[in-house]
């Protein structure tokens, strides 16, 4: 019956629908799928195919080192910065207008083409723009990652209700429910799960928006130890960087999937 | 004995009950273009069955959702105990073709959602709906959740929440049409036991013609395109004992047969 998920695929960016993917699938085969991409990772790096091509082993170490000596909680502090920042505006402006969209006509005339045309504009491209308005600053930062993680959002939260089934509007109506008890009591918990899936890949979004930054516009946090050991030729720390980012991702929106289901979705707790 | 009478003629109605709903000159138009229904006059009296029979596209479930508040007429008259109907009332209640439960929720809370729409306490409301779910036949399914529950079962959760709210009059929208055929025919012997403890007036909307003849006090037949009231026939089938029994009661198969002698000439 809930097929409602399953039925409307959620408009997913580029780079957040592998991520999205991975915190769906059972835990067992999540770890098995991890091993194997570890092993071959492992074997490239011993073959030298490539000498900036580090090791996994090697690639562990160089992340050990760095959370040890500091630099890599020093330089979270400053990417989460724009990031949360940047997320909460995406999420409070992108899930209202969305579901202002779908409740409303002429919300969605106003609203929805700004939306599709920020979904499907290359944001990458328009950074140096915002530099070029804001300076280098943490204002630009901001702006990059909600203009990739807030069309995702705001989009995905109007299908949601767009799709909640008529018939259970309906049947609120019929018993008296009002406006209000309508849209609480019935269309927010159906949309919920197409909207939640449209917030994960927004916060996947989000990251990428966040990275994009600090490698184009000025090397702070991450982006920083990223470009910084690339130029210094340390790789090993290159690469840990690079996978701690992916990491951190895929860790914050599974968590968002449990959050989900624990809040609005009791019937599929232990599914 | 069976009566089979064309309409107008209210002098011919048997004067037993009195009217709960009164529909006087319901027009709907869809799109300015397609008409559905015209020119209906009807009167569905307190605690009968009556079935709404037609065949696809004769506006059966327009007019229930009319009567319901679901719908506004385009022109015509829908009243309530003698009020006019302007939309969804505490007197009516509704069963969904496609049972409407909200996955998310229990058995409980889905029987419970008339009332907790209502503003009832939460302890009120489920003991209430506890009563109304093991009327149903559902005792110990409480917890469930609806797709935990195969089709038949689903529609008791959708009829017990249509009685949990204390409604004069449930409204049934083809409440069997998705379930399979043997749940069918136990949720119809099921109905007629219900009826015999719940003092309701009961309208329900079907495409079969055995089931309208199987329950109902009244059957109203409707033609396709216009929707037009084509036939009442009143089937006098007691329905006390067993309720096997009236599917092999030569009245009940006589009145089958009459009934799709009329309503063949408008399939096809």
């Amino acid at each position: 019956m809930p097929a409602d998920q399953t039925a409307h695929s959620p408009v997913a960016g580029v780079t957040s629908r592998w991520i999205s993917a991975v915190s769906d699938v059972p835990a067992i085969w999540k770890i098995l799928s991890l091993a194997i991409l570890f092993a071959a990772w492992e074997i490239g790096g011993r073959t030298n195919f490539n000498w900036a091509f580090p090791t996994f082993l090697e690639t562990m170490a160089a992340l050990w080192e760095m959370i040890a000596d500091g630099s890599m909680g020093a330089a979270y502090l400053r990417t989460l910065e724009p990031l949360v920042i940047g997320l909460v505006i995406s999420l409070v402006i992108g899930v209202s207008a969305g579901v202002a969209m779908g409740l409303r006509k002429d919300a969605e005339w106003l609203t929805l083409p700004i939306f599709i045309t920020m979904q499907a504009a290359p944001m990458a491209a328009l950074i140096p723009l915002i530099t070029f308005v804001y300076g280098i600053g943490l204002t630009s930062k901001v702006l990059a990652v909600v203009m990739l993680s807030m069309p995702v959002i705001a989009i995905n939260s109007y299908k949601a209700v767009r799709n909640v089934p008529q018939s259970l509007v309906h049947m609120c109506h019929s018993f008296m429910g009002s406006r209000r008890q309508q849209i609480l009591t019935v269309i927010l918990p159906a949309a919920s799960p197409m909207m939640f899936a449209g917030i994960r890949l927004g916060i996947a979004e989000g990251f990428s928006g966040v990275v994009l930054a600090e490698l184009l516009i000025t090397p702070t946090g991450i982006g920083d130890l990223i470009t910084f050991n690339r130029s210094i030729a340390k790789f090993p720390h290159m690469y840990a960087a690079i996978f701690s980012i992916v990491a951190l991702a895929v860790i914050t929106v599974s968590l968002l999937h449990r959050l989900e289901v624990t809040l609005f979705r009791p019937e599929k707790r232990g599914a | 004995m069976t009566m089979t009478h064309p309409i107008p003629d209210p002098e011919d109605a048997a004067p037993v009950a009195s009217a709960i709903i009164e529909v006087e000159g319901i027009h709907k138009i869809y799109n300015g273009a397609v008409t559905a229904l015209e020119n209906i006059h009807l009167e569905f009296n307190r605690g009968e069955l009556t079935s709404l029979l037609g065949p696809s596209g004769c506006g059966k479930t327009t007019l229930l959702k009319i009567l319901a508040g679901l719908l506004k007429p385009t022109s015509g008259e829908v009243r309530v105990n003698g009020k006019p109907v302007t939309g969804p009332g505490p007197e009516r209640a509704f069963v969904f073709q496609d049972f409407a439960l909200m996955p998310w929720a229990t058995v409980l809370r889905n029987a419970s959602y008339g009332l907790e729409l209502q503003g009832v306490g939460k302890r009120e409301r489920e003991d209430r709906a506890r009563h109304y779910v093991a009327e149903v036949g559902l005792a110990g399914f409480e917890d469930k959740y609806p797709h935990e529950l195969s089709g038949g079962m689903r529609q008791r959760v959708g009829l017990a929440r249509a009685l949990a709210v204390n409604a004069d009059v449930l409204m049934m929208d083809e409440p069997f049409s998705a379930v399979d055929e043997q749940t069918r025919r136990k949720f119809q012997e099921d109905l007629i036991r219900l009826r015999e403890i719940e003092q309701k007036t009961f309208i329900l909307v079907t495409h079969s013609i055995e089931e309208a003849v199987y329950l109902s006090d009244r059957i109203v037949l409707l033609s396709p395109r216009p929707g037009r009231v084509s036939q009442i026939v009143t089937p006098n089938i007691d329905r006390h004992g067993d309720p096997e029994a009236i599917r092999r009661n030569p009245e009940y198969l006589d009145l089958i047969d009459d009934i799709w002698a009329g309503l063949r000439d408008y399939v096809e």
